[in-house]
């Protein structure tokens, strides 16, 4: 009898997610309504921000996000494009902030004349913003708010 | 007064003296005027068009020197790549446009063809490891006539602050416009690679 009603089941899910596929009522995530096989067509390339304000952070360790266009600075061994402007030395004339304490501290809190080099590059952290709809909804909540919702809850 | 005697490289120079003081004793004047004018252009145009063949950018790619170390990395930068595709060629950013200055660089060039013949730079290594040098050569260039080829096509008058980014119109409006700074102190390495910039200013 458990057996019957196992197959029953499989049955139902199986022919509804068949029907469910037909409709196109499945999501198809990110990669839009294109079978595997063939070529999605390339999304437009979304602009980047290019504010130059600051903008708030969600949660107090979020790395701030780049509010300008940092296409083709180099950061290597040689040039480090980002600090020539958010440098200890450099943030007096170029008004930028400076990167925060902690980029010139080695990993047991020792601090060093110049930027660590495990935080030698900046985008493994920090990232541009583009103008772009984001492709899937986010209903995150900053600890503020939820901290309101909290204390308004009976 | 006769020339049979004399000898030696004064004797020849003041034989030639001779020949060009005296009037012509077959052409006439009409001749020699008309010659003249022809052999001028035939002559100037040749140099000029082989000065103008060498400001190409396939000359400057002709060397494996240009074409497999900077000009490669022009090709990922906006001054070759960009939405309205006018794009800047290698003369355009390291000739001078003026005839004066233009003729002057030719003549500093000329370090550029010994460079070549003894390969000062013919391997990625040898190159790297000179890319420093060459870059504070094309600094100092900049820096001293202001940056003239940037603003060949970046003029500043034209300039639409409304239409930069905030940062570009601050920086802008106020080191640019007063003239303390030029283009180069702040856009190094916007075509090329950085060599290592430890102490240059602003790095």
């Amino acid at each position: 009898m458990k057996r019957l009603h196992r197959s029953i089941l499989a049955a139902v899910v199986l022919v509804g997610s068949a029907w469910a596929l037909a409709q196109g009522a499945l999501s198809w995530g990110i990669r839009g309504a294109v079978p595997v096989p063939e070529t999605h067509p390339a999304p437009e390339w979304p602009r980047v921000e290019e504010s130059a304000t600051r903008r708030a952070r969600d949660y107090p360790m979020q790395p701030p996000t780049i509010p300008h266009k940092i296409d083709n600075y180099q950061v290597d061994l040689n040039a480090h494009k980002c600090m020539s402007c958010h440098s200890r030395r450099r943030v007096e004339e170029s008004g930028a902030p400076m990167v925060s304490v902690t980029h010139y501290m080695d990993r047991d809190g020792n601090f060093l004349a110049e930027v660590s080099p495990r935080r030698y590059f900046c985008t493994q952290c920090h990232v541009v913003q583009h103008l772009a709809r984001p492709p899937v909804d986010n209903d995150f909540k900053d600890v503020g708010a939820l901290i309101t919702e909290a204390a308004d809850r009976p | 007064m006769s020339g049979s005697h004399e000898t030696g490289w004064r004797g020849w120079l003041r034989r030639g003296w001779r020949i060009l003081r005296r009037p012509a004793r077959h052409w006439s004047l009409g001749f020699l005027t008309v010659g003249g004018f022809v052999a001028g252009i035939v002559f100037w145009g040749g140099f000029n068009t082989a000065v103008e063949l060498t400001n190409t950018e396939t000359f400057c790619i002709g060397c494996h020197e240009m074409r497999d170390n900077v000009y490669q990395e022009l090709r990922r930068t906006v001054h070759y790549s960009n939405r309205s595709g006018v794009r800047a060629t290698c003369p355009d950013c390291h000739v001078p446009h003026d005839w004066t200055d233009k003729i002057a660089r030719k003549m500093q060039a000329s370090k550029e063809l010994w460079g070549k013949i003894f390969g000062s730079i013919d391997t990625r290594e040898k190159f790297l490891a000179k890319r420093r040098e060459l870059a504070e050569h094309e600094w100092a260039r900049l820096k001293a006539n202001d940056s003239l080829e940037c603003r060949n096509c970046h003029d500043f008058r034209y300039m639409d602050y409304t239409q930069q980014s905030p940062r570009a119109r601050e920086r802008h409006s106020t080191a640019l416009a007063s003239g303390e700074k030029t283009c180069i102190d702040c856009h190094k390495g916007i075509a090329h690679e950085l060599p290592d910039m430890a102490g240059v200013e602003g790095f």
